[in-house]
């Protein structure tokens, strides 16, 4: 009894770290159809921020350091949403429904933001802020005259690499003083350390629920109704579905789709973000965090049915516990009491490890998929053609 | 000097005036798909008031010019101006919020939101957004079968519903320009009569212009002007009161 209810337990637990993290791609993959494989660095970017707040709260002391989580769950939201808005505007804005070279630019995207980690410090903050200024700014400020869909190609061409030129030099100048070219975090893990109140857990029965789980799954279950209700019974959240269902006749409407789809991409990523600062709570944050988590999520997505937030919750919970009953060993334990079963739990044991356990259910899930390409939940109906 | 700039202000205000009655102008129109060259040299205009038909075989570019006027074709020469504004370059939405409503073929309703949301999300071409989730009486007094409907999903309604939905959708937007692209394409004779009826009667309560492209001659004949098209081109048009049997049987597949 106590075994099947903790299984179930570390399943919901399981199950949720996966919904938190498929949420933002239920959306952005589901909804969008963008492959975003830097969805992984914009949860890294959630929990690098989570990071920084802790890192703020530190000297304040006791009373307050217990709730810097407080702060960095929107901050960590806002950080990733602004990123996930600079990616949309800067490159997946060109590429909709070109899917192959948003895979390329996403991947590419993702590299950059690990390293970018890895390497980042005041010099590089500058130098980019330098360079920002003075081709955006310089764009905005010639925008204003009247001449300017002409001259746009040339502005360009000479903005560039003006900018470019001032902004390196601005970083070779800088570059003698050790204090700005010190990075900011290195390659090397960082530690996010949980507030006193969400270290420990409690006794039920026989085994320990630690509390960092029982958040994840409460944040977890918050964005889902968040996210549900934003989507059902908001004006903007009509317009997304409308645009996601139909761009064209959508525009022909008077919906401002370019507007929609950059507030649907930044809601994916800040929910990536949120992700980010729960992760944080279970291990050492890194450049590759990331990584850890975007075959998962993705794994949900498919499994859920693209377009399908039920379908995204469902296979989360269901591949949740299956990894958690096969990697623990439980069903070897189940079928252990008879000797007839000897060879399918010497199967069982020989999975009955969290990485061998991962090996089984992709192979259950690639099975899945032969039976039903589209997922638990595809589109049914005339909606099927469409 | 004086009698000079007089002059000038008199030219303006009498252009004005001409422009005005015109709800939309399309002059010197080049559409290309890649390198094919779709539509040649279209010139239309639709004045105030009034319903204008575009008729021609398949293939001609009827289509193509209802979707280079609603911005979702880019043409290669050419002006569109609506009322008094170029919108040639101006995206989709921007040109909607300005009062153009669109009835696409094939009417593409949004499948999988229910008909209620499709009525709401015609409210969004009115500039100042949207203030309530009521829908007007006006739109079931035209359209009886939709009230009955509201809480189906868009992409379940027959094709007859589909297209009332459709223009219906547009009206809640209170267009200045309807464009229907062939609203009766598909649709059992009954429910034809039925669309034709809405559509004079959204006419006359509202007042607004109608660009329709149409093959099913007894609607063609509610217009008050045509255009055929052949080949990408206009190669008639006149009062459709005027429409003789042989431009009938060479511009309608019927």
């Amino acid at each position: 009894m106590s075994a099947l209810l903790e299984g179930l337990f570390s399943g919901i637990s399981i199950g949720s770290v996966l919904l938190i993290a498929s949420l933002g791609l239920a959306i952005v993959f589901g909804l969008m159809g963008v492959i975003n494989l830097a969805h992984g660095e914009l949860m890294m970017l959630g929990a690098y921020t989570t990071y920084v707040i802790q890192n703020i709260f530190k000297p304040l002391g006791e009373p307050w350091f217990d709730f810097y989580i407080i702060v960095a769950l929107p901050a960590a939201f806002i950080v990733a949403a602004i990123a996930g808005l600079i990616l949309e505007k800067g490159v997946i804005r060109f590429l909709y429904g070109r899917p192959l070279e948003t895979l390329l630019a996403t991947w590419g995207v993702s590299l950059i933001l690990r390293q970018c980690v890895r390497s980042v410090n005041w010099l590089l903050v500058i130098s980019v802020g330098v360079f920002c200024l003075l081709f955006f700014g310089g764009r905005v400020l010639v925008s204003r005259r009247l001449d300017w869909e002409k001259i746009k190609n040339a502005v360009t061409a000479i903005l560039l690499p003006v900018s470019t030129a001032i902004a390196a030099l601005a970083g070779i100048l800088m570059g003698s003083v050790p204090a700005l070219s010190k990075a900011w975090f290195s390659a090397r893990n960082v530690d996010v350390t949980s507030p006193k109140w969400l270290s420990g857990g409690v006794k039920v029965l026989e085994f320990q629920m630690p509390y960092a789980r029982l958040f994840i799954i409460g944040l977890t279950a918050i964005c889902l109704l968040a996210v549900y209700l934003f989507l059902n019974q908001s004006n903007w959240g009509l317009r997304i579905r409308a645009v996601t269902q139909n761009r064209e006749m959508s525009a022909c409407l008077g919906i401002p789709t370019a507007k929609v789809d950059a507030l649907t991409f930044a809601l994916g990523s800040g929910l990536a973000g949120v992700a980010g600062c729960a992760v944080s709570l279970l291990g050492s944050v890194g450049p590759n965090t990331g990584q850890n988590y975007i075959v998962d999520t993705f794994m949900v997505v498919v499994v859920g049915g693209v377009g399908n937030l039920l379908g995204s919750v469902i296979a989360a919970f269901g591949i949740g516990t299956l990894n958690y009953l096969i990697g623990s060993g439980v069903f070897a334990f189940i079928f252990s009491e008879s000797d007839a079963f000897k060879p399918l739990v010497d199967i069982l044991l020989f999975f009955a490890t969290s990485s061998m356990a991962k090996v089984m259910v992709f192979a259950l899930i690639i099975s899945f998929l032969q039976i039903k390409p589209a997922g638990l939940f595809p589109p049914k109906g005339r909606t099927a053609e469409l | 000097m004086v009698l000079n700039n007089n002059l000038k202000m008199n030219r303006e205000r009498l252009e004005q005036q001409q422009v005005a009655d015109i709800a939309l102008r399309i002059a010197d129109l080049n559409v290309y798909y890649g390198e094919s060259h779709i539509l040649r040299n279209v010139d239309l205009s639709v004045p105030v008031g009034q319903m204008v038909c575009l008729i021609g075989r398949n293939g001609v570019g009827k289509t193509t010019l209802l979707k280079t006027i609603m911005g979702l074709l880019k043409p290669r020469t050419g002006n569109i101006i609506f009322v008094d504004k170029d919108i040639t370059n101006l995206a989709t939405d921007r040109r909607a919020k300005l009062g153009i409503g669109y009835v696409p073929q094939g009417r593409d309703i949004i499948p999988r939101i229910s008909v209620k949301d499709n009525l709401l999300l015609g409210l969004e071409a009115i500039p100042g957004g949207r203030k309530s989730n009521t829908i007007p009486q006006e739109i079931f007094d035209l359209f009886p079968v939709l009230r009955t409907m509201l809480s189906r999903m868009g992409g379940d309604l027959s094709g007859g519903q589909q297209q009332q939905l459709a223009i219906a959708r547009a009206i809640m937007g209170k267009p200045r320009l309807l464009v229907l692209d062939e609203p009766t394409e598909g649709i059992q004779p009954s429910i034809i009569l039925e669309i034709e009826a809405a559509v004079k009667r959204i006419i006359k309560t509202t007042g607004i212009s109608v660009l329709l492209v149409e093959q099913h001659l007894h609607f063609v004949r509610q217009a008050d002007r045509y255009y055929a098209m052949q080949k990408g081109g206009i190669v008639a048009s006149g009062d459709t009161a005027d429409l003789s049997q042989e431009v009938i049987q060479e511009f309608l597949a019927v």
